[in-house]
């Protein structure tokens, strides 16, 4: 699939294949034509999560240059955003225009080595993960409202090769994004507008909300890449967990937008034998095995086969189908990747 | 709205009324990001709060630079929590003394729009979409009765302050089906470093305290379902006007 270099202007334009598993059926669309390819009664469940800068570039103790790649506060703490301990995936020298795994080896660091980040933001490293020695826990110099404002003064967000030119912030963030638990944009959402939204809402959809810290999607370790997605925290406020009952009470569709949402719901539901509301990590991750117990369909965006978030598609609609997607997709021009066009799965 | 546990965000934070909202909202329980410029008097703003017990985080930045948008946004939230509150305070009457319309630099009315319409603007628009889907807000602007009223050598700030208080008219419009509400506030003459720098002369004795104000519009926030959606409200009798 040729990947999107940036984010088309008109929002609204971004092209959508709608894939019906119960008609066998592929159809091309619009992003402004969602509304009517949903039905009153349905549930759209969105990620909340703003997208944090998380590239941060420095130096190793001797002066080697380094990137670190945030993937999120460390295990072992609650949910909000109140610990120095965080743990990310390092980088050698270079930045996103070389792909992950060509990108040079980072240095080799050892517990107690200190990371510096321009003059005002260090890290000492806490632990290195057994699978990865890229794969760091460190402990950072400042903490809550002084870390956000080092993230933010330092930071990038986290982009690969085939978008060359550097994304601003804004680009990264949907437009209803509140807290940045994510390191990389939900992006199945991108282009939801507003427009959208109360267009869906006069139909009859409801509109709800998550929270599901999205994570790196490439480190160009093998070791961890075939981990991912990682661990990953989430939180589902009572009032979604209410939208999906009474959806579910009069048939209407639960449609999750994006991979996260569904992580969100089936590793809730994993957890605790049902949805509830509150927050949880899930490690979950779902294949051709795997049964829908919360998310009935999905927004997604166009994903190649092999990769994690293409897996995930067939917990959506059978094998055949999602190979005469994809080769629809490809052969009538569909934009891939995080910046690129939507697929709808609906049945 | 109820006060504890609200996540607000107030700009314009370390100095006379912000100041006092700050204090007066986390006195009632809401957790609050403070935003202004001046970072050492902001953290002693903060550090006040806190002696009493209020959760407050400073996040130092100029609402008026475009780069500071996301960051101030996802600060906030990602300390106190999704807004629910957003209350703009900050802004600027440029330069003093004021000057009629005629000797007004273009430059100083750009200024003006830049900080009281634009920026409020974009923070809003990175912090509303968060509240619209959650189908609860409220977005509160601290306006001035030289945005209704033509004083002379008020032009470009009144001119900025009705601009944005018709930006927030427009979005109660937008908004309406999705839960979320837009109050402006008058807040009335107040003991204030912008009063002094407008009107030096003026007598201070008959000028509202701030804290006293902050009380009155932190009461108009607890009853805001009271207020029709757009409307324009009275500190001193926090009675609906017009």
């Amino acid at each position: 699939m040729k990947a999107a270099a940036w984010p088309r202007d008109d929002k609204l334009a971004d092209r959508l294949l709608v894939v019906d598993r119960t008609m066998g059926s592929l159809a091309d669309r619009a992003m402004g034509d969602l509304p009517e390819a949903l039905r009153a009664g349905d549930v759209l469940v969105v990620n909340d999560s703003a997208t944090l800068p998380a590239s941060l570039s420095g130096v190793a103790p001797h002066g080697e240059p380094i990137e670190l790649r945030l993937v999120g506060p460390a295990p072992g703490h609650d949910s909000t955003f109140d610990s120095a301990r965080w743990t990310g995936v390092l980088f050698g020298e270079g930045d996103h225009r070389t792909r992950t795994e060509d990108r040079k080896a980072p240095p080799s660091v050892a517990v107690g080595d200190e990371l510096r980040f321009g003059a005002s933001l260090s890290a000492v490293v806490e632990g290195i993960s057994g699978f990865s020695a890229r794969l760091l826990t460190v402990r950072f110099s400042e903490r809550d409202a002084a870390l956000f404002a080092a993230i933010y003064r330092l930071g990038r967000p986290v982009q690969y090769a085939h978008v060359p030119e550097r994304l601003p912030l804004w680009h990264v963030q949907t437009s209803y994004a509140a807290r940045p638990w994510s390191v990389e944009e939900p992006s199945a959402g991108r282009s939801l507008t507003f427009e959208l939204f109360a267009r869906l809402k006069a139909r009859g959809v409801e509109i709800a909300t998550l929270t599901h810290a999205a994570g790196l999607s490439a480190t160009g370790d093998a070791a961890i890449d075939e981990r991912l997605p990682l661990a990953e925290r989430y939180e589902i406020p009572e009032r979604t967990v209410a939208a999906i009952e009474r959806a579910r009470a009069r048939g209407g569709r639960v449609i999750a937008v994006g991979t996260s949402v569904v992580r969100a719901l089936e590793g809730c539901f994993a957890e605790h034998g049902r949805l509830m509301a509150g927050a949880g990590v899930t490690d979950l991750r779902l294949g051709p095995s795997q049964r829908l117990h919360v998310a009935t369909d999905l927004l997604t965006g166009i994903h190649d086969p092999g990769t994690s978030h293409f897996e995930l598609l067939h917990a959506f609609a059978p094998a055949d189908m999602l190979a005469r997607a994809h080769a629809h997709a490809e052969a009538t021009g569909y934009l891939g990747h995080e910046l690129g066009d939507f697929a709808l799965f609906v049945h | 709205m109820e006060l504890r546990g609200l996540s607000a965000v107030v700009t314009g934070a370390s100095r006379g009324l912000g100041a006092a909202l700050v204090q007066e909202l986390a006195r009632h329980g809401a957790r609050v990001a403070a935003v202004a410029r001046d970072e050492g008097a902001l953290a002693q703003v903060v550090a006040a709060a806190r002696r009493e017990g209020g959760e407050v985080h400073a996040i130092v930045a100029d609402v008026a630079d475009k780069e500071a948008t996301y960051a101030i946004a996802g600060s906030a939230a990602g300390l106190v929590g999704p807004i629910d509150l957003m209350i703009h305070n900050a802004s600027t009457l440029g330069p003093v003394p004021l000057r009629g319309l005629l000797d007004t630099d273009c430059e100083d009315l750009e200024r003006a729009l830049s900080v009281n319409v634009v920026g409020p603007f974009r923070l809003t628009k990175a912090l509303v979409g968060s509240m619209a889907v959650r189908g609860r807000g409220l977005v509160l602007h601290i306006s001035s009765d030289a945005a209704v009223a033509a004083y002379p050598t008020w032009g470009a700030y009144g001119a900025s302050k009705a601009a944005f208080d018709h930006v927030m008219k427009v979005w109660a419009e937008e908004l309406r089906s999705f839960g979320v509400q837009f109050l402006t506030v008058d807040p009335g003459e107040m003991d204030t470093r912008m009063h002094s720098d407008a009107m030096p002369d003026a007598d201070r004795s008959v000028l509202a305290k701030p804290g006293d104000v902050a009380k009155r519009i932190v009461r108009i926030v607890g009853r805001a379902e009271a207020f029709a959606n757009a409307a324009r409200v009275e500190a001193s009798s926090a009675e609906v006007a017009s």
